[in-house]
């Protein structure tokens, strides 16, 4: 791909002031739950970042999490954090295909080995590789072959993550995450279904500034999935008050309660979405009314339904509620029938024994 | 790659649920069908007094204690009423709780404040150690006290105690103890049947039973 300018100079031409790029700096470092006082060494290290050359591998996946990443309306300063790597690889981003495009990424490679970062998007088909290739290799092979030279992995959106849509049961695709075939290599997790831009770019700035950040037991990013949606929920306090909207359309959506029976996962979901928000800290799902769905937790597709509330059984209770009362009430009567007959048998087997009987025994 | 704690979560809000629910309804039916088969002999005298009036009575006059029996033992039955109001608040004011319930059966009712549950809460747990201190510290209690007493005493705390633990994010992953406290509500609802717990569905039938008895012979209650 092109050269492109250096951060210093690409915020000029951006017409974005030093004072812009410092508070972005301020904000980044506190999203990054960094103390404030590095901030200005976040500055530093952004505009000295060396360039490291970036592979960012497409699989199966839905090209959300590219359009995320990339959709904002304007040059903001995310855009061009991004823009100090030197993206070599994008099949959808990049105007070269085919072998062409192929070639670029062994150049990179081989250019960089040992050194470069991958992205990647989408699961891996491994029920049979042959449902998603690419120039005719295999996302299998890709994934293997690039990852081998690779500094670390950055798996952005659930797909990649944790194995996400595809995943979902029935599973056809035989699809699984980066991390179920990449053992060897530190993998940076941002699930999300897409993860919110500033997320991507905040664990990106992190990674070219103090390297890895430190992950929690699902290989995410403690400073962007330390607290739930429910944590940080401004519908909180109807929460406690035992205030619920029961349907999309009633008093109490209107009024904006929480809506866990509408089967919110907001308590069983990390992510910042509730404070970092979306659309440059527009709004996000449950402000405008809609339930979180939990897109940011492995198999959130497959968890009992999105407008099931979390206490409500997942299953098909009703089946089998009904073959308990039919097979209770069978058991029951089998079992009271035995206690009759042993009630009879023990009253007919009963002998009447009198004084001179009991004389004559002992 | 999975998430142990929320696949925990989903299996007993999935199958586990399931299966407690099952073992409870059959195993309540199996009970309740068991007793009423048996039946009882005509009664061919004519009744003295009224059995179903008395009957009906008695299953509400059985729900207060007796003159001077409450200073005779206190913590029995102070203790004992503060755990069956408790819980019954807590299990049925919850918003989680009523949305299983509408779930279930389609019935439903406004929620309590989160206050309002997690006093309830806290004062059951507090009735049951009051209850288990005389359990264990009366020898009469002890001799009279079997194992299944001392499991009922621990189905009915837990559920209690881990919600309250994972409402709250005292300690331990919030979602794991939300599953553990799924489970110890299920293992409450398996053992439900089988146990003195079943006490929850049959003192209607057995106080009704009495009461009528006794109003046959037209005696009050
Ligand atoms: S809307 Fe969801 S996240 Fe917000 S308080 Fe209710 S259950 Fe929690
Ligand atoms: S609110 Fe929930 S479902 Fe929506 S984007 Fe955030 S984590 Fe995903």
């Amino acid at each position: 791909m092109a050269e492109r300018p250096v951060l210093a100079e690409a915020l000029k031409a951006h017409g974005i002031s030093r004072r812009g790029f410092l508070k972005y700096c301020a904000s980044l470092t506190s999203l990054m739950a960094l103390p404030p006082a590095l901030a200005p060494k976040v500055a530093h290290a952004l505009e000295n970042a060396a360039r490291p050359s970036v592979i960012w591998l497409s699989f199966q996946e839905c090209t959300g999490c590219t359009e995320s990443i990339t959709r904002s309306h304007a040059p903001t300063i995310e855009d061009l954090i991004f823009n100090t790597v030197s993206l070599d690889y994008h099949h959808t981003l990049q105007a070269a295909s085919g072998h062409a495009a192929e070639e670029a990424r062994m150049k990179a490679m081989e250019e960089h080995y040992g050194k470069y970062l991958v992205i990647v998007d989408g699961s891996i088909p491994v029920g049979n590789p042959a449902y998603s290739c690419i120039a005719g290799i295999s996302n299998l092979d890709m994934l293997k072959e690039t990852a081998a030279g690779a500094a670390a992995i950055v798996a952005v959106g659930t797909c990649a993550a944790y194995g996400g849509i595809p995943h979902a049961d029935p599973n056809p695709t035989g699809a699984v995450a980066v991390s179920e075939i990449i053992k060897d290599k530190p993998i940076i997790n941002v699930p999300g279904c897409p993860p919110i831009p500033i997320v991507m770019t905040s664990v990106l700035a992190h990674f070219l500034t103090f390297g890895l950040p430190e992950l929690d037991e699902l290989g995410r990013p403690k400073a962007f999935f330390g607290e739930t949606i429910h944590d940080r929920c401004y519908r909180r306090p109807f929460y406690d008050q035992g205030k619920f909207a029961e349907a999309f359309d009633d008093e109490g959506a209107r009024l904006g309660w929480c809506l866990y029976k509408l089967g919110c996962k907001g308590p069983t979901t990390k992510s910042v979405c509730a404070t970092v928000k979306w659309n440059d800290g527009t709004s996000f799902p449950i402000q405008s009314g809609h339930p979180c769905l939990g897109c940011t937790e492995p198999d959130f597709w497959d968890n009992g339904g999105f407008y099931k509330p979390l206490s409500m059984p997942a299953g098909d209770y009703r089946k089998l509620g009904l073959a308990a009362v039919a097979g209770g009430a069978a058991l029951g009567v089998a079992g009271g029938a035995i206690a009759r007959a042993t009630k009879s048998k023990a009253a007919a087997a009963h002998e009447t024994v009198d004084a001179h009987d009991l004389e004559k025994k002992s | 790659m999975n998430n142990p704690y929320f696949d925990l979560l989903m299996w007993a809000r999935g199958p586990g649920f399931d299966i407690a629910l099952t073992i409870m309804v059959g195993g309540i039916l199996l009970r309740v069908v068991e007793i009423l088969v048996l039946g009882r002999k005509r009664d061919l005298a004519t009744a003295k007094g009224s059995p179903v009036g008395q009957g009906v009575k008695t299953i509400f006059t059985r729900s207060f204690p007796r003159k001077g029996l409450v200073p005779f033992a206190p913590i029995t039955y102070i203790g004992g009423y503060i755990f069956h109001i408790g819980f019954a608040i807590a299990f049925l004011f919850l918003g989680a709780h009523i949305a299983l319930i509408d779930g279930l059966l389609g019935l439903s009712w406004p929620a309590a404040n989160r206050a309002i549950v997690e006093s309830a809460t806290a004062l059951a747990v507090i009735a049951l150690f009051a209850l288990l201190y005389t359990r264990i510290t009366d020898p009469v209690r002890r001799a009279l006290s079997t194992f299944g007493d001392y499991l009922v005493w621990l189905l009915s705390l837990l559920p209690l105690v881990l919600g309250y633990v994972a409402v709250n994010k005292l300690f331990g992953d919030p979602t794991l103890m939300m599953a553990l406290h799924i489970l110890s509500a299920e293992a409450l609802m398996v053992a439900f049947p089988f146990t003195k717990l079943m006490h929850a569905v049959t003192f209607l039938m057995a106080r009704y039973y009495n009461g009528s008895i006794q109003g046959r012979k037209g005696a009050e209650s």
